[in-house]
């Protein structure tokens, strides 16, 4: 079993915050597919397509059959410990700081070595399985674990290194007014949170979700409008220097593309708050979180973005929506490329259409806020950066990386009428 | 099945150490110049007299040995880049012995050097090679301790070797050093220190692991009519192997490139294990050296630990090893850790060891283990050297 | 000129004194609020361009992003579609001697005190006459309740039957209209009409029958208080906006000091 992880104790305001250091970042592009499948927490190896080789490291050519077909296959984890060791010193600083650290060599059942990270509760030459996580330079590390669940295992401090878990963490919900508000609250304080602050924006505007929230313990509502700079720098001022994990579930929403509406003002709405929004906040608390990423238990460790799956590919019902998304998700890259130095993720969170009132005339399936919320705490617990909740965004994620113009031609059909 | 060629006719010369340093301002380059320059004013030549070349270096970036022969003022009509890390001396040597015997160059240089300045280490093994930034450094970036804690975890449990056995080896070799001036190490080592140091990668602790310093290595490569007619003494080649990403489907290494290639080795070298006055093992871990004395048959696969056990291994003992003091206790200068256990190996047979000369030495067999270029040393190499009075 | 020449002597005395009318614009000040399928008012939003820094060293600027009829704002006739086509119906095509002129101002704040819904019936008004004289022809006339002392939810009073908050009757502000020829009506809260104001017929009465007829409207105001019912000169001048249908603006009464008023 793993020792269960304390809450902090409260800041010693006289010490230093600790400075974010990072695991080696480099690797080679072939490498980068093992990157991508653990940002989404899939454990998946390069596999020839000629003699069904499974090969580790990743490789440009076949290291059996000089085939250069080779294609990012999931692959079973099962595996063997060979040899194990606990480096207690490093020249890399991440890894000083953290020592002992403990690490082995496995042999996959699939057929390749590999030497990679050891949770604290694996036996010594026993069977494990593999998980592909990102580490704090955003780089794949596989990591074993042991083949059956152990007691607080999540607590295992080289696993939580790669985690976003929310357990002893303060979360931010940007905006208490939206319908998921509530149930992400409740997940977040589930998983461990030990508080979640939820903006409130427009305070002087009635809205049914502030009594859920009102019920639960350790919420806090706080003034906060994505739309206004200066609220948001000023609940920076407040809470910045307290936010580990910053949901941003800010959302304006109406249906239509650029004919159905004839002018931009809905539109202006949606790139103000889904687009520009994000802009704010992450001007506002970019800075502050990424100087916490190593402060401890409660570390700065997540930005998680609740972003509608038509970013990647337009829904003509919801045009003008869908863009303000998409404008979204590319500054979402930006960011992962703004955070990537201090090891802070940003996770986006895709989703289908939501059940609320501006979905009400589309069809089923529609993602519940419980399950939104539920996708959300498992992402965080996995170290995602990508994660699709429900089934509408499953189906057009998996349509998008089978053609992507072939998805925006099938989006885009005008139906042969009448 | 083709044999492959004699060494006949092969002399080695000049053999030349820099007085290692911990750090050093300098470049790969000055080191470099200053190995060259030992054993060309040793033999009595100038740079303008050698027309082969071979260097050997982790910190010559951007430069190669191309580079070299401009920076350097030569002008060779044969030259090598050996990047083979512990394998590289005798690779080099055994290269260059070819390109005399086909007429290629006459006199060649092998060199090999490094610098350590205070953060080198890192930055070297920070762009070690693909495998290593993907798939090993990521994990602890314990670098080599890291990788050859796991071997030798999995070599301890598999044939019962302990860590006194490796202390041994560690214990032998840091006597050896205190008789060998240019020796980093200079105090001392007991069984008792070696056992209780600080733990760095389980099992590996601290006198497991060499000192990264700055230092060079040369000798020179020339058919023996030539040494002769320039009154050099020189050692010859009897015979030697290199082999690279043997055994594959290995798990994991247990053993090395040397056992594909070991009976020719002894055959063409007309030698046997059992013959050699002095061997120098690869010993960046001990580890390594008790697999080399396995796999180039000392003793069956799995037995040096007891074959170790009965052996006194210093210079005067009955199984002279690692005469300098080897990596362990002389130091790691980069690829020159290559050379060192092969140009001691030359002063032995030459005569010239001084402190650490093992007396009437006439047969010595050297072998070289490098580049972990993920989860094992890929090449392999070993040359059994012969004084002229054979 | 003397008339002129009296005013800045009794200003510099402070026997005329000037009362600021406006609401500070402010990102958290309510403004109304339609189902959410309509389009929406712009909530005051100000970006700094530069505040002495890199951006720019030595100056601060912002810019701004706001409503026709955010914060403390004049209605135009061509607001409403009563007024979409009358002449002249638009900000920058008012003559600007309709900007000043006389006002009275009705006090409803005891009844709007005491019911959050309170209607500005004509027979109020005709009382407020029997007290205080005829409303003249071409007057502003305002209706205090004291609304604008309220902040927050409790200004907007929004409910999920939607706002509460005081204003005309469609007699009351018909009587303004055609029995007095105001020249604008204005009020404390957050619209000219009451917050239940889309229930009357027709919808939202002040702002049809006002523009309707040409009149204007001013809404969101403050400090009605300072006002005396009768006798004080009001100045609301919106933003020259082509084609502006109302414009945020400062508006200011000119009151004689209380006791030049006593002494009348």
């Amino acid at each position: 079993m793993t020792t269960p992880l304390s809450p902090p104790p409260k800041k010693d305001p006289q010490k230093r915050t600790l400075s974010p250091t990072r695991p080696p970042e480099a690797r080679s592009r072939a490498f980068l597919g093992l990157s991508a499948a653990a940002a989404e927490g899939r454990f998946a190896l390069q596999k020839c397509s000629e003699c069904a080789t499974f090969q580790y490291p990743p490789r440009d050519a076949c290291g059996s059959c000089l085939s250069t077909d080779l294609k990012w296959t999931d692959c079973a984890p099962e595996g063997t410990i060979l040899a194990q060791t606990t480096v207690r010193t490093s020249t890399k600083l991440f890894f000083r700081e953290r020592a002992p650290w403990r690490t082995g060599t496995v042999q996959l059942d699939a057929g390749p070595v590999i030497i990679c990270h050891v949770h604290g509760d694996c036996e010594r030459n026993g069977r494990v399985k593999l998980i592909n996580r990102l580490d704090r330079s955003g780089q794949a590390v596989l990591l074993a674990l042991p083949d059956k669940r152990s007691l607080n295992m999540e607590d295992d401090p080289q696993l939580r290194e790669m985690t976003s878990d929310p357990k002893h963490r303060r979360a931010l919900i940007t905006d208490g007014r939206q319908d998921n508000a509530p149930a992400l609250a409740k997940a977040l304080l589930e998983a461990g949170a030990s508080i979640v602050f939820v903006g409130e924006s427009e305070t002087w505007r009635p809205y049914p979700t502030r009594a859920p929230l009102l019920e639960m313990n350790e919420i806090e509502l706080l003034p906060l409008d994505v739309t206004d700079s200066q609220s948001v720098l000023k609940q920076t001022g407040e809470i910045g220097g307290k936010t580990d994990i910053l949901i941003n579930n800010a959302r304006f929403l109406r249906a239509g593309g650029a004919l159905a509406r004839g002018d931009t003002g809905f539109a202006k709405d949606e790139m103000e708050v889904n687009y520009f929004g994000l802009m704010r906040l992450a001007q506002a608390f970019g800075p502050a979180m990424c100087a916490r990423t190593a402060d401890g238990v409660n570390s700065a460790v997540a930005w998680v973005n609740i972003l509608s799956v038509h970013a990647l590919s337009n829904l003509p019902e919801f045009g003008c929506f869908s863009a303000s998304h998409a404008a979204a998700r590319s500054l979402s890259q930006s960011l992962r490329a703004d955070f990537r130095g201090a090891g802070l993720r940003v996770m986006n969170l895709y989703v289908g259409p939501t059940e609320d009132d501006w979905h009400q005339p589309v069809p089923p399936p529609k993602v519940m806020p419980a399950a939104l919320a539920r996708s959300m705490i498992q992402g965080l617990q996995h170290g995602l950066e990508e994660t699709y909740c429900g089934d509408v965004a499953k189906d057009l994620y998996e349509r998008f990386l089978d053609h992507p113009n072939v998805l925006e031609r099938e989006m885009t059909l005008a139906g042969d009428g009448a | 099945m083709r044999r492959r060629a004699s060494y006949d006719g092969i002399a080695i010369v000049a053999p030349h150490s820099t007085p290692y340093q911990r750090y050093s301002i300098e470049t790969a380059h000055w080191w470099i110049a200053k190995a060259l320059r030992g054993s060309l004013n040793s033999a009595g030549l100038t740079p303008r007299d050698i027309d082969g070349f071979t260097v050997s270096s982790f910190t010559l970036f951007p430069d190669t040995a191309v580079g070299l022969t401009q920076h350097l003022g030569l002008c060779p009509s044969w030259l090598d880049h050996i990047p083979m890390g512990g394998a590289s001396g005798v690779v080099a040597l055994r290269r260059a012995a070819r390109a005399v015997q086909a007429g290629d160059a006459n006199i060649v240089a092998c060199v090999a050097g490094d610098t350590n300045h205070i953060d080198s280490f890192r930055m070297m093994l920070s762009s070690f090679s693909r495998f290593a930034s993907d798939a090993s450094y990521p994990y602890g970036y314990g670098g080599p301790n890291a990788n050859f804690a796991l071997l030798t975890d999995r070599y301890m449990q598999e044939y019962g070797a302990t860590r006194e056995d490796f202390g041994r080896i560690c214990v032998a070799q840091r006597e050896n050093a205190l008789k060998n001036p240019r020796a980093v190490m200079k105090k001392p080592l007991s069984l008792s220190q070696y056992l209780e140091a600080r733990p760095i990668a389980d099992p590996i602790a601290l006198f497991d692991c060499v000192m990264p310093c700055a230092g060079s290595e040369c000798f020179l490569v020339m058919h023996q009519e030539e040494a002769e007619r320039r009154g050099l003494p020189f050692v010859t080649l009897a015979g030697a192997i290199e082999r690279h990403n043997a055994h594959p489907q290995d798990p994991i290494q247990l053993r090395g490139g040397w056992t594909m290639d070991i009976d020719e080795l002894w055959n063409m070298a007309k030698s046997s294990p059992d013959a050699m006055d002095l061997v120098q093992t690869y010993d960046d871990y001990p580890v390594i050296s008790a697999m080399q004395i396995e796999d180039l048959g000392f003793c069956a696969k799995g037995e040096a630990a007891s074959f170790l056990r009965d052996k006194d291994m210093t210079i005067t003992g009955d199984f002279p090893h690692n005469t300098s003091g080897g990596q362990l206790s002389a130091g790691q200068a980069g690829a020159a850790g290559g050379f060192i256990g092969l140009v001691e190996a030359i002063r032995q047979l030459l005569g010239s060891a001084g402190g650490t000369q093992v007396k009437g030495a006439t047969q010595a067999l050297v072998s070289g283990f490098g580049m972990i270029n993920y989860d094992r040393g890929v090449c392999s190499s070993a040359a059994v050297l012969k004084a002229i009075t054979i | 000129m003397s008339l002129l020449n009296d005013l800045a002597t009794q200003l510099a005395s402070g026997e005329v004194q000037v009362v600021d009318l406006t609401h500070t614009l402010d990102p958290d000040f309510p403004v109304i609020i339609l189902p959410p399928e309509f389009g929406q008012c712009a909530r005051f939003r100000m970006e700094e361009i530069s505040a002495y820094d890199h951006r720019g060293p030595a100056w601060k600027w912002h810019n701004l992003t706001l409503s026709e009829h955010t914060g403390t704002h004049f209605d135009a006739p061509a607001h409403w579609i009563s007024g979409r086509d009358l002449p002249n119906n638009s900000v920058d095509e008012i003559d600007p001697s309709q900007f000043v002129g006389p006002v009275v101002v009705i006090d409803c704040s005891k009844g709007a005190a005491q019911d959050e819904d309170y209607e500005l019936t004509p027979e109020f008004i005709t009382a407020w006459e029997g007290e205080h004289g005829r409303i003249p022809e071409d007057a502003w006339v305002l209706m205090r309740t004291d609304w604008s002392k309220k902040s927050g939810a409790e200004y907007l009073n929004m409910r999920e039957d939607g706002a509460h908050s005081p204003g005309p009757t469609p007699e009351g502000i018909l009587f303004l209209i055609n029995a007095r020829k105001i020249r604008g009506f204005g009020t404390e809260t957050v619209g000219t009409d009451a917050g239940q104001g889309s229930h009357y017929s027709p919808p939202y009465p002040a702002h049809f029958y006002l523009h309707g007829a040409g009149k204007f409207g001013l809404q969101c105001l403050a400090n009605l208080d300072q006002l005396p019912p009768t006798g004080a000169i009001l100045m609301a001048a919106p933003l020259k906006i082509k084609n502006g249908t109302g414009s945020p603006l400062r508006v200011m009464a000119l009151v004689p000091a209380p006791e030049t008023r006593t002494t009348r």
